[in-house]
C-alpha cells in the first residue's frame, strides 16, 4: 500500500473523529447545563420566595418570578422581631475567632511536629493520630456536661473553644511543613537565628496557600455548624445563624415561607462570596483535605 | 474530624522525611522550643478533646440524668452496654442508618463519577458548571433543609406539582410519610453531595496519565474499554477514600434529620445519631447516651478496619 494513501485515510478518519467529538462535546454540554439548572432550582426557589408575599409562596402553579417583587421580607428579618442581625454578628465572631485561633495553634504545632526534634514528639503525635478517629459527635455529650459544670454553657465560648484547637488542622499543617526542605533551617541556625525566628521568618511565609486553605475550611465549618449550637446554646441572644434560621419554624411546625427564605439567602451570601472570590483556594482546600465539617 | 487519620495515611508518603542532619545533635533550645510550639495546641486538645473523651468513656459506665448534679452520678458497670444490645429502638435506628448510608453513598459516588467524567471533557462553561454542582455542598444545612421542606411539601410543593402535572395521581407525602421520609432524606443528601464527589474525582482524573489514553486510543479501544482499563484503575484509590469518608460522614447524619423530619413520622427516620441526641438531650439519660455513642464509634471503627484489611489483602492477591 502506498504511503500517501495510508496517511490520507488516516487524515480523513481523524477529521471525521474530530467532527464527532465536537458533536458530543456540544451535546454533552447542553445536557450538563440542563442538569445544572435542575440542580439550582432549590436556590432559585429560595430567592424567588424571599421576594414574594407569604400568600404567594405556595401558589399553584408555581410562580417563579415574583409578582409583585416585595423586599419587605428582608426588612423584616433584619429589623423585625426575631431579627437575624444578632445571630449574624454572633456567627461572624465565632467564625473569625475560630479561624485566628486555629491558624495560630495549628501552624505552630504542625511546624513543631514536622520540623523540630524534641523528646516525646512522636509519642504525642501518635496520641493525636489515635484521637483523630473520634467523631466530634461522640464528644458533644461530655463537652456539654463539662461546659455546663464550668459555666460556659450558652456562651459563644462554648462554640469557639473546641473549634480553636483541632487535631485535623495540626495534621494538615504538619503535612505541609514536612514537605519543606530542612536546609533552610540548618542554614539559619548556623547564622544563629532563634527557633522562633526560623519559624516566623523562614517557614511561615511559605505557608500562605496552606493557611488560606485551612482558614477557609475552618470558616465554612464554623459558619455552617448546626449541631454544636443546637446542643450548647439556649438563649436567643447567643444564637448563631443556623440556629436562628431553624427557629423560623414555630412550635406548630408552620413556616413563614418568605421570611425563612429571606433569612436563608442572607445566611448563604457570605459563603457564596468567599467561594466566588477564593474559588481556586477553596477547591484546593476541599480536595486536599477531603473532609466535611 | 475522623478522616484526619486517612488524610495522613493518604499523604504519608508525599513529603521527604524530616530527619535531616540536625537529628544527630538536637540543641537544648530546640528541645525546649519544640514543646513551646505545641503547648497552645496541646493544652486546647487536652482540655476539649482528651478530657471529654475520658469523660464519655466514664459516663458510659454510669447512670446519670444531669438534673441530680455531679453527686448523682451512679456507677452501673456494663449495664448500659447490655441494654444497648437489647434495645430494639437502638437496633432499628442502626438499621435505618445502614440503609441511609448504604443507599446514598453508592449513588452519590456513581453520579459524582459520571459527572466528573463529563466535566473532564472540553465542555463550554466547564468551570461554571463545576461550581454550580458544588454549591449545595457548601451551603448550610438549615437553609438547604428549609428549602427542601417547602419544595417537597406534600400538597403545594414544587416537586409534587411537577409530579401531578406529569400525571402521577398520588404523589408521595415525602417528609410527612413514614414510608417516604428516609428516601426523601437520601435524595436531599445525594443532591448536596454529588458536586463534592465529582470535584474529588476531577482532581484525580487530572492526575491520570494522559499518554495512557493516547496509547489506548491508538489501539482503537472503545470508550467503555478505555474506561475499564485506563481510567478506572487510576481512580480506585480515590474511590476507596471517598467510600470510607462518606460512610463515616453518613453514619453521623444528624442535621438534616433533626431539621426535616425530627426523626419521624413516628420514628421512621430516627437514625442512630439522632437517637443518641434524643437519649441525651430529650430524656436526659446521659450515661446511656454515652454508651450508645461508644458502641457506634467502636462499631464503625471495627467495620472500617475489616474493610481496610480485606481491601489490602485482595489488592495484594491481584498484583
Amino acid at each position: 500500500m502506498p504511503r500517501e494513501y495510508v496517511s490520507e485515510e488516516r487524515a480523513e478518519h481523524s477529521s471525521k473523529r474530530r467532527r464527532r467529538r465536537t458533536l458530543t462535546r456540544w451535546s454533552s454540554g447542553v445536557l450538563l447545563w440542563a442538569l445544572a439548572i435542575i440542580f439550582l432550582i432549590p436556590f432559585v426557589w429560595m430567592v424567588s420566595t424571599s421576594l414574594k408575599n407569604n400568600a404567594d409562596a405556595f401558589k399553584i402553579p408555581v410562580q417563579w418570578i415574583p409578582d409583585p417583587v416585595r423586599w419587605h421580607s428582608y426588612v423584616d428579618v433584619l429589623t423585625g422581631e426575631g431579627s437575624i442581625v444578632r445571630p449574624f454578628v454572633n456567627s461572624v465572631i465565632v467564625a473569625v475567632v475560630r479561624v485566628i485561633g486555629e491558624l495560630t495553634t495549628a501552624t505552630m504545632a504542625g511546624y513543631a511536629f514536622a520540623r523540630l526534634h524534641f523528646k516525646g514528639r512522636d509519642a504525642v503525635f501518635f496520641i493525636y493520630l489515635a484521637t483523630s478517629t473520634v467523631p466530634a459527635q461522640l464528644l458533644l455529650v461530655p463537652r456539654f456536661v463539662i461546659f455546663q459544670q464550668v459555666g460556659l454553657y450558652d456562651t459563644l465560648l462554648s462554640l469557639i473553644l473546641p473549634g480553636m484547637f483541632t487535631v485535623l488542622g495540626t495534621f494538615l499543617m504538619r503535612q505541609f511543613f514536612v514537605a519543606q526542605p530542612a536546609e533552610f533551617a540548618d542554614a539559619a541556625r548556623v547564622d544563629g537565628a532563634s527557633e522562633w525566628k526560623i519559624f516566623s521568618r523562614v517557614y511561615l511565609p511559605l505557608a500562605g496557600p496552606m493557611l488560606s486553605a485551612l482558614g477557609i475550611l475552618t470558616f465554612v465549618w464554623s459558619w455552617n455548624d448546626y449541631e454544636t449550637p443546637l446542643v450548647m446554646i439556649s438563649s436567643e441572644k447567643t444564637y448563631t445563624l443556623p440556629l436562628a434560621l431553624s427557629n423560623f419554624v414555630d412550635d406548630q411546625g408552620a413556616i413563614s415561607a418568605n421570611l425563612t427564605m429571606a433569612a436563608s439567602v442572607v445566611s448563604v451570601i457570605p459563603i457564596l462570596i468567599i467561594f466566588l472570590l477564593l474559588q481556586r483556594h477553596f477547591i484546593a482546600a476541599i480536595t486536599s483535605s477531603g473532609i466535611k465539617g | 474530624m475522623s478522616s484526619a487519620l486517612l488524610t495522613t495515611v493518604r499523604s504519608a508518603t508525599a513529603g521527604p522525611k524530616s530527619h535531616g542532619r540536625n537529628t544527630s545533635h538536637p540543641g537544648l533550645n530546640i528541645q525546649r522550643s519544640g514543646w513551646w510550639f505545641i503547648a497552645p495546641n496541646l493544652a486546647g486538645i487536652v482540655l476539649f478533646t482528651f478530657i471529654p473523651l475520658l469523660a464519655v468513656i466514664f459516663l458510659s459506665f454510669t447512670d446519670w440524668n444531669l438534673v441530680s448534679g455531679v453527686r448523682g452520678i451512679k456507677l452501673v458497670g456494663i449495664r448500659n452496654f447490655t441494654e444497648v444490645f437489647q434495645d430494639p429502638q437502638f437496633g432499628a435506628s442502626v438499621v435505618r442508618t445502614v440503609l441511609y448510608a448504604g443507599v446514598s453513598v453508592p449513588l452519590a459516588i456513581v453520579f459524582g463519577l459520571a459527572l466528573a467524567i463529563a466535566l473532564n471533557r472540553d465542555i463550554p462553561g466547564r468551570g461554571a458548571l463545576r461550581s454550580i454542582f458544588f454549591i449545595p455542598y457548601i451551603v448550610n444545612q438549615v437553609a438547604i433543609g428549609m428549602t427542601w421542606l417547602m419544595l417537597m411539601n406534600p400538597s403545594a410543593g414544587v416537586v409534587n406539582q411537577i409530579l401531578h402535572s406529569l400525571g402521577m395521581q398520588n404523589a408521595p407525602a415525602w417528609f410527612a410519610s413514614s414510608h417516604w421520609a428516609l428516601p426523601a432524606l437520601i435524595l436531599v443528601a445525594i443532591w448536596s453531595e454529588v458536586g463534592y464527589v465529582s470535584l474529588i474525582y476531577l482532581s484525580a482524573l487530572q492526575d491520570a496519565p494522559a499518554d495512557l489514553y493516547e496509547a489506548a486510543e491508538i489501539d482503537g479501544a472503545n470508550t467503555w474499554h478505555r474506561f475499564l482499563t485506563v481510567t478506572w484503575p487510576a481512580l480506585v484509590p480515590t474511590t476507596v477514600f471517598l467510600v470510607i469518608t462518606e460512610l463515616i460522614g453518613k453514619s453521623q447524619t444528624f442535621g438534616l434529620v433533626a431539621l426535616l423530619t425530627n426523626g419521624g413520622p413516628g420514628d421512621s427516620s430516627t437514625v442512630v445519631s439522632f437517637y443518641m441526641y434524643q437519649t441525651a438531650f430529650k430524656f436526659y439519660r446521659f450515661g446511656y447516651a454515652a454508651a450508645t455513642g461508644m458502641v457506634v464509634f467502636v462499631g464503625v471503627l471495627l467495620l472500617l478496619s475489616i474493610a481496610w484489611a480485606t481491601q489490602r489483602r485482595s489488592g495484594r492477591n491481584a498484583s
